[in-house]
């Protein structure tokens, strides 16, 4: 097997790895950062592929640009959570008084 | 549905699947092996046809500019749905701008040195590779969509290093807009030159330069790469913007959700405003 062709495989396998460790993550947060080593991972894949076209592409968007949205949109949400808890709990205890 | 029933079901499902997915994979030709005519007339012709050495520029932005234009598009469309949808949560927002959620973030740390530092010293490497990226099309395996995502996460930089209001300061939402609706509008408006001039539309009618895979060479690619760049800079600039916007607006505590039993005490009629 050449050089580029033991590459290939190296990085397949751990292309495969790495999906299976974001797909497997419980925690969102820690699955995001996983997800932005993973497209890491998916660029080093396309440059052994001799696309480095898209090795740019997915280096910009896979591991800065989605994880980006991604994270702020899970703090919005568990923002939004924490302050609709913190009514639920006002109104409680109102409620009682 | 017991699991013993859905683990038969999902046996005889997987096995129909590898089985067919094997008899796909028998008939695809070897593994690296292109049978396709196009790849190599390409590859013979086009740095002689466009003078651009990055040939990948050369298909994206002339061969097949039509097929470009419209994925430039695409990302138009995202971000304008986007700020389409979430202008209206900002309508909500300004509705009771001070009723604050018992949660403030007051005592939370900010953030720290090690975060800022690092961020402020990357931005201007950041423009600058973005630039680099947008602008050598011709040459290189890159172009305006890497470039630009890449300009764009500059701004991000500015965002971590500094505060919101440094990232609103150097991409104002009337500027952001403005260049990516000339971004979108001039990779079309080049076409329609071609157009003017009796060519096909999208054809490449500057000068295409002596030196192959030189700046100055590949007539209209660094060009349109250029405009893809301002559009896709300006286009993920805009979604950053809206996503962090959204963010900040929980963290001072003026998000309002929209379930009616928020605003108690208070008369109907400041549910139903504007």
């Amino acid at each position: 097997m050449t050089l580029m062709g033991t590459l290939q495989a190296v990085i397949l396998v751990l292309v495969a790895a790495g999906a299976l460790a974001v797909a497997r993550a419980r925690d969102r947060v820690r699955q995001v950062l996983l997800l932005s080593g993973y497209g890491m991972l998916l660029a080093v894949l396309f440059f052994t592929f001799q696309a480095p076209d898209v090795t740019l592409s997915e280096l910009a968007v896979g591991s800065v640009a989605l994880p980006l949205i991604l994270l702020l949109a899970i703090f919005k949400v568990d923002k939004a959570r924490d302050a609709d808890k913190a009514r639920d709990a006002d109104q409680a205890r109102r409620g009682r008084r | 549905m017991s699991q013993r029933q859905r683990l038969i079901l999902f046996s005889v499902a997987m096995a129909g699947l590898a089985a067919c997915f094997g008899w796909a994979a028998s008939g695809l030709p070897g593994f690296g092996n292109y049978p396709g005519p196009y790849g190599p007339v390409i590859l013979h012709d086009a740095v002689a046809q466009t003078r651009a050495t990055g040939v990948v520029s050369a298909v994206n932005f002339d061969y097949r500019g039509f097929d470009t234009l419209g994925e430039e598009f695409i990302l138009f469309t995202a971000a304008a749905g986007l700020s389409v949808v979430l202008r209206r949560l900002r309508g909500e927002r300004e509705r009771e701008p001070d009723r604050e959620p018992e949660t403030d973030n007051s005592n939370k740390p900010g953030t720290s040195a090690a975060v800022k530092v690092p961020a402020l010293l990357f931005t201007g490497p950041t423009v600058l590779i973005g630039w680099w990226l947008a602008s050598h099309a011709q040459a290189n395996p890159s172009g305006g969509f890497q470039g630009g995502v890449t300009l764009a996460s500059a701004l991000a930089l500015v965002y971590l290093a500094g505060e919101f209001i440094a990232f609103r300061r150097l991409s104002p939402v009337m500027l952001t807009d403005a260049v990516e609706a000339a971004g979108a509008g001039g990779f079309a408006v080049i076409g329609l030159i071609a157009l003017a001039m009796g060519l096909p539309y999208l054809d490449n009618f500057v000068p295409l330069g002596t030196i192959p895979g030189s700046v100055s060479s590949g007539g209209t690619i660094p060009l349109i790469s250029f405009f893809v760049g301002l559009e896709v800079a300006a286009a993920f600039t805009l979604i950053i913007g809206e996503f962090l916007e959204q963010t900040l607006l929980i963290r001072r505590g003026l998000w309002i959700t929209s379930r009616s039993s928020w605003s108690p005490g208070s008369s109907p009629s400041a549910c139903m405003g504007s």
